[in-house]
């Protein structure tokens, strides 16, 4: 593990059921840079966040987080741990019952004492930094999608966490969101120095604003490095997965019998 | 045979799960649950919530229950020219009994589908997996209030839906059926004892309102997040807490009355 | 709606329930605060003591002075032993008086009557009635009067 990484895991294997979903991952993110991990829908991307939010145990391997093994803590530990962590959910995940302003500020009221005008400069402060200042009073059933996670952002950068965690951020955005979000992260990780982490299938987007990244497929990662190493990488199956080629060695079709048992006029079974 | 043998064997063993998971569950809720001041406002609300806007429904079939023993037991009891002891059969049966199981089931109904509903949808949405992820323990934040409230706000409602009762089987019974007034409290105060009866009722609502807020929470946050998941998490709400509180009414009556 | 109207509502709702149970204690259950506490104890030996249960009431001329706190068996005389509790302003009942079991109407509870004798000593605390008449059995007041005795 080199001191430059924020988050390691080491041979980490987790099943669910009798599925297994990581099958010995080993990965080292670097402290304040951008890192996306790739892969296929259904390969455990927002599992692997959940391991390092420490929400999921591995059923053996190491994984630490800020030299913390997240897996062995206390639940107290775990808590004090994940104050330095912030996560931005798929679906955002906003409490529907609070203001967006009341959102921002409930790390804040939960875990500091600071007075009320200074949280509300904190709330506002960070609403600002994602472009919704106007939107404070607003409700979460109010939003668009796009405001929706540029408010669950901002709620998550509330504390100044040291890392930073998105779970899909661009999946089901249009154009211009999009374009709103790639922008955040740039400069949150550039401005605030955050170690990011970045779980997406959106290819050119995710290889456009990391600084490296990880392919995941099949419970192992499959392929590792800077984008432009990605780019050029030999293994054809990374290949077929960030040029989206329909056929490859991911087959088009599910497993299925041989077609000459399964058509019913073919002499198959009726 | 074997079959459905393997498959009744397997729903047992689903069944000793889930009866795990809620043990546990209510040990988290419990222990975690210090900080009664910061608490103290997410109580409240959800003793509005909970209680306050279960009123209305708790006082209209309260009044609707009293009025109708009011009625039956008129028409029974003047069959033996005893209509006389019409209050005290209606104090008797709505403070030892319908109070505390109608209010229950009402309450699972009104106030428990709802707490179902409501977790299980955070669970969906991801907000308890975010509160878990910002440090802040949904159980204690999210489950323990609501718990709590169910718990304080169920031998409350009880205790109205006794008094609108009565007062409905009172305006049955004297003012349209003619039992006079004084008869009908005398009798009343005569028969119904307070520590064995007012108190045995409270107990039971107490009992009651552990139980049915426990089953609520507990399928919410059990429940599978999707939305065929919290329907059928709603349902098993409604449908355990009526079982459960029909069951252990008879246990309770059972011990505290079984005797004499 | 803001925290301060829950608040107010809420407190409403707390006040209405102890209130219910205010009246439930008073006027339902007819608890009077003083009642606690100041009785004292006596006993009668019945041969039947037929439909008497515990909490019955004891009167004296129609008023209600107390309640019955156990009834039992006594393995010596194989008779009924009832013991009261008789409120402690009523200590004035004369020591011959006696305990009498009636029936409230033809079909109602029974309970117990204090017929008034004439001594000039009182009953403390622990005494017992020496007087006493069982129930009245109505299938046997119905047989002797078939059979004609």
């Amino acid at each position: 593990m080199s001191s430059a990484s924020y988050i390691s895991l080491q041979d980490v294997v987790f099943s669910r059921g009798s599925r297994r979903i990581f099958d010995g991952v080993t990965l080292d993110i670097p402290r304040g840079k951008i890192t996306a991990i790739m892969g296929p829908s259904g390969t455990g991307k927002t599992t692997l966040l959940r391991l390092i939010g420490g929400q999921l145990k591995p059923d053996s391997g190491e994984i630490v987080v800020a030299g913390e093994p997240v897996h062995r803590l206390k639940r107290k530990a775990l808590y004090l741990l994940r104050e330095k962590m912030g996560m931005l959910f798929q679906s955002g995940a906003l409490f529907t019952d609070l203001s967006v302003f009341e959102n921002v500020a409930f790390p804040l009221r939960v875990h500091t004492r600071l007075p009320d005008d200074m949280i509300r400069d904190i709330v506002l402060m960070k609403l600002e930094a994602v472009g919704l200042r106007g939107a404070r009073d607003l409700m979460p059933s109010e939003l668009s999608g796009g405001m929706t996670r540029r408010i669950a952002l901002a709620r998550s950068i509330a504390l100044d966490p040291e890392l930073i965690m998105y779970d899909e951020p661009f999946a089901g955005q249009d154009p211009v969101a999009m374009g709103v979000l790639v922008k955040l992260i740039r400069d949150l990780n550039s401005t605030m120095g955050l170690t990011s982490v970045l779980v997406s299938h959106d290819v050119p987007e995710s290889l456009g604003i990391c600084h490296y990244a990880f392919i995941i497929a099949d419970g192992r990662v499959i392929g590792e490095g800077t984008p432009d190493d990605l780019r050029q990488h030999p293994s054809a199956q990374v290949q077929q997965f960030l040029h989206g080629d329909p056929d490859g060695p991911v087959p088009f079709h599910y497993p299925a019998p041989a077609q000459t048992s399964d058509w019913a006029l073919h002499g198959g079974r009726p | 045979m074997t079959g459905w043998l393997a498959t009744l064997g397997a729903r047992g063993i689903d069944s000793l799960r889930a009866f795990g998971r809620a043990g546990v569950f209510l040990v988290g809720v419990l222990t975690g649950t210090p900080r009664p001041i910061a608490g103290l406002p997410l109580l409240v609300r959800q003793l509005y919530s909970i209680g306050v806007l279960s009123l209305a429904i708790i006082v209209v079939s309260g009044l609707f229950i009293g009025m109708v023993l009011g009625l039956q037991g008129y028409t029974i009891l003047s069959d033996f020219g005893s209509e006389d002891a019409i209050g005290q059969m209606i104090a008797l049966t709505l403070v030892r009994e319908l109070g505390p199981v109608v209010t229950a089931l009402l309450f699972a109904g009104r106030a428990g589908s709802a707490l179902t509903a409501e977790i299980g949808l955070m669970k969906a949405t991801e907000q308890l997996s975010s509160m878990e992820m910002m440090g802040v323990d949904p159980l204690r934040r999210i489950v323990a209030p609501r718990l709590w409230g169910g718990f304080i706000a169920m031998p409350l409602l009880a205790l109205i839906f006794s008094v609108a009762g009565i007062w409905g089987g009172m305006m049955v019974g004297v003012e349209w059926l003619g039992v006079f007034e004084g008869v009908f409290w005398s009798n009343m105060q005569a028969s119904v004892s307070f520590w064995d009866d007012v108190v045995n009722g409270i107990i039971k609502s107490i009992v009651f309102g552990f139980v049915c807020s426990w089953i609520a929470v507990f399928q919410g946050y059990d429940c599978v997040p999707t939305s065929a998941g919290i329907s059928s998490a709603t349902t098993k709400t409604v449908v355990y807490s009526s079982l459960a509180v029909l069951g252990l009414d008879f246990v309770l009556t059972a011990v505290m009355f079984g005797n004499f | 709606m803001n925290q301060r109207a829950i608040e107010i509502i809420v407190g409403l709702f707390m006040v209405a329930g102890f209130a219910a149970l205010l009246f439930l204690a008073l006027q339902v259950s007819g608890l009077s605060p003083t009642a606690a506490g100041s009785t004292y104890t006596v006993s009668a030996r019945f041969n039947d003591a037929g439909g008497l249960a515990p909490r019955g009431k004891v009167s004296m001329a129609g008023v209600t002075v107390g309640t019955i706190s156990a009834i039992e068996l006594d393995t010596n005389t194989y008779q009924a032993r009832v013991t009261m509790r008789i409120d402690a302003t009523v200590d004035n009942i004369p020591t011959d008086s006696a305990a009498i079991i009636r029936t409230s109407g033809l079909l109602g509870g029974q309970y117990v009557d204090i017929s008034v004798g004439a001594d000039e000593e009182y009953m403390q605390d622990g005494d017992a009635f020496y007087a006493t008449q069982s129930a009245m059995n109505l299938e046997r007041i119905i047989s002797n009067f078939a059979s004609g005795k």
